[in-house]
């Protein structure tokens, strides 16, 4: 940012000596010429290849360039600035990946009829049969392990920001600290051994919900006690200047104020949840089968439902867990992103 | 800051007693859950230790040397050694990868952006988290690996000297260790970024532009003035980097089918390796419940490494960000 600046006042650095930018788009042209060349006349080969070749040349032939043109100051420079440039093609080239690959496979096979049917009563090589009843597995878990989260959290958070105090209040956050980093595979085991054998209560929607809400928990937390540091004194002063208690001040004015920021976390936690695999193995299992009830037996969701197809390992197979996918990753996203358009409005009508 | 406005107690008090019936029934509440959330971290400990620990005892062999994992035959033999063995191994490699990537995503965004691209191009990257992790194993298993032959064959070729990519006289599978690892990096790319662009962000613009006065290029500037105020923001980033690819299950599952070994031979998918959460994920369906607490013995254990990784990345960032403060 103040580097323009800098190089725009003149008479400060010696210009002819410098490698301005069409200077080096005439290099990059040059190495990609070269490259041609190369692969139409050498053994070299392959797209992925060319590319991979065509950017260490770049960098080689920049670096070189520089260094007789501008010294060894400013070819490091330019080097670290390739280098930054090309760590986010490494961060959005898979993600580009990742995405329309499995729109391109997911596509093929996501029609109504999979939508709606589930995977009873199916031979192995047949073609139809669908994720209805994940699609309701993951609903219900999702939507059960939020109506547990959100309040509890929103209520450890305006704990630990109100009305905690001493050890316990550190207590309260370093737990909230180390629930963060518990792996998720970890939240199912320990659901498994508490409610499914521990207390006998058998694979259900419930329990799958209860590990998802170990994981929410602390994002939960985290979010809301942010939003909730960022309203104002002067509200709270207000309020009880009116002769407002304490509790009705945080119901009534600390928490609509902080609404939209955490509505934003709650939805990001959800997101997060809605795409564990892990903990659902130990606690919903797998089913072909619908069950509406997630108060007992077996559950489907949908991802326990393309890794059970994964797993398998037919064409078929493939196929259904590719179509899942991109169900699963239409979900998520739609949360994730509306989620930040609502953080967005909310930060412009704060402005 | 806003959080020490305290209510008049007086007040609130002189004002009748439903006013304070309600106050006692909120703080009530709040304590609650609070306390609710501590019986929690100590019932998971407690659980896992109560079935974990008679599953111990009725191994053969030493739980935590043995290299096999054969809860459910006769006598038990199962132990821990090869399992963690696999899961630093490739975390590490997935942080070695990841690691210098993400730094580079979070300079940019700091540093070289133009300043209306670098609040989106942030958002993109996020985007990386949210996908989710079966999926990442889907496109690993039927997208990453079939397409690696060749880049592995390369390294086995040119780089066979080294031990980590000798392949020996066994031909190149695609779904090795080194492409468990990759697709690791790719998930923990977004959480070591987000948190070291914060880091650099906190920064003062003052400390950038005294650099850039002393006719500091911008490589000089930010070994200068950037990276001394924020390394130990960005090590704990790493740290809870690692934190993360430790604990990730179902994408190594899903590419990885191996045994449980010790061998630093990253692309040889015939001797393999695996990882204490993808062991339970891909064994749980047909353990027979000492099967079972021999897998929640090994996820205790996955639980005591992360908790230690995660509680020193803490520590570390937040004194980082103290310092960044004052």
């Amino acid at each position: 940012m103040s580097a323009t600046i800098l190089e725009q006042i003149p008479g400060l650095g010696d210009d002819t000596r410098r490698l301005h930018a069409p200077v080096r788009l005439a290099l990059l042209a040059l190495t990609v010429l070269v490259s041609l060349l190369l692969f139409a006349v050498t053994p070299l080969q392959g797209q992925a290849d060319f590319v991979v070749f065509v950017v260490v040349a770049f960098a080689v032939v920049q670096t070189a360039t520089s260094f007789a043109l501008e010294g060894r100051r400013h070819a490091l420079d330019r080097l670290l600035s390739l280098g930054v440039h090309l760590a986010l093609l490494a961060a959005v080239v898979p993600l580009v990946s990742v995405l329309s690959y499995t729109v391109y496979k997911g596509v093929k096979k996501l029609d109504g009829q999979f939508l709606t049917h589930n995977l009873t009563g199916l031979g192995p090589l047949d073609t139809n049969g669908g994720e209805y009843h994940a699609i309701i597995g993951t609903l219900e878990q999702v939507l059960m392990a939020t109506a547990i989260a959100v309040p509890l959290g929103l209520l450890v958070a305006i704990y630990i920001t109100e009305y905690g105090t001493g050890w316990l209040v550190s207590a309260v956050r370093f737990v909230i600290d180390v629930m963060t980093g518990i792996p998720s595979i970890v939240a199912g085991l320990f659901i498994f051994a508490f409610w499914v054998i521990g207390l006998h209560r058998g694979y259900s929607g419930l329990a799958a919900a209860f590990s998802l809400t170990i994981l929410m928990l602390p994002v939960v937390v985290r979010s809301s006690e942010e939003m909730i540091k960022l309203v104002p004194a002067e509200l709270r002063e207000a309020s009880y200047a009116l002769g407002l208690p304490k509790w009705k001040t945080i119901l009534r004015v600390v928490l609509p104020t902080a609404s939209a920021g955490i509505t934003t976390g709650a939805m990001l936690a959800v997101a997060r949840v809605t795409g564990e695999t892990a903990p659902l193995l130990l606690t919903s299992f797998i089913t072909p089968a619908t069950n509406t009830d997630p108060l007992s037996g077996k559950q489907a969701a949908i991802p326990t439902f393309i890794f059970s197809q994964i797993g398998l390992g037919r064409p078929v197979n493939y196929d259904r867990a590719w179509a899942a996918a991109l169900t699963l990753i239409a979900l998520v996203l739609v949360l994730y992103i509306s989620a930040r358009l609502l953080t967005r409005r909310n930060t412009l009508s704060r402005r | 800051m806003t959080s020490t406005t305290e209510a008049p107690s007086g007040l609130s008090g002189g004002l009748g007693p439903r006013r304070r019936v309600g106050d006692r029934v909120f703080t009530a509440l709040t304590t609650g859950a609070g306390l609710l959330v501590l019986a929690l971290i100590v019932a998971i400990g407690v659980f896992l230790l109560t079935k974990a620990i008679p599953a111990v005892r009725k191994d053969s062999t030493s739980f935590f040397t043995t290299k096999l994992w054969q809860p459910d035959n006769t006598p038990p033999v199962f132990g821990i050694a090869a399992l963690v063995f696999g899961t630093l191994l490739s975390s590490v490699i997935a942080l070695v990868v990841a690691g210098p990537i993400a730094i580079g995503i979070a300079l940019y965004i700091s540093d070289y952006a133009p300043r209306r691209l670098a609040a989106p191009i942030g958002y993109l990257v996020d985007l990386l988290a949210a996908v989710p992790s079966v999926v990442y194993g889907l496109w690993g298993l039927l997208f990453l690996a079939p397409h690696s032959d060749k880049f592995q064959q390369f390294l086995s070729d040119h780089l066979g000297f080294i031990p980590l990519f000798d392949l020996g006289k066994n031909g190149v599978v695609g779904r090795s260790v080194l492409i468990a690892s990759l697709v690791l990096a790719i998930m923990i790319l977004p959480i070591v970024a987000a948190i070291s662009r914060e880091i650099f962000l906190q920064v003062p613009a003052a400390n950038r532009e005294a650099a850039l006065a002393l006719g500091a290029t911008k490589l000089e500037m930010i070994r200068l003035a950037v990276l001394p105020y924020s390394r130990s923001g960005v090590v704990g980033a790493l740290m809870l980097g690692l934190g993360r690819a430790l604990g990730e299950t179902i994408a190594v599952a899903l590419v990885l089918s191996l045994a449980p070994t010790t061998s630093f031979h990253i692309i040889d998918a015939n001797i393999g390796g695996n990882t204490i959460a993808a062991n339970i994920a891909s064994q749980y369906q047909a353990a027979e419940p000492l099967g079972q607490r021999a897998l929640i013995a090994s996820g205790l254990v996955l639980f005591v490494i992360t908790f230690a990784v995660n509680g020193l990345a803490r520590y570390v960032v937040s004194r980082s960000s103290r310092r960044g403060i004052a």
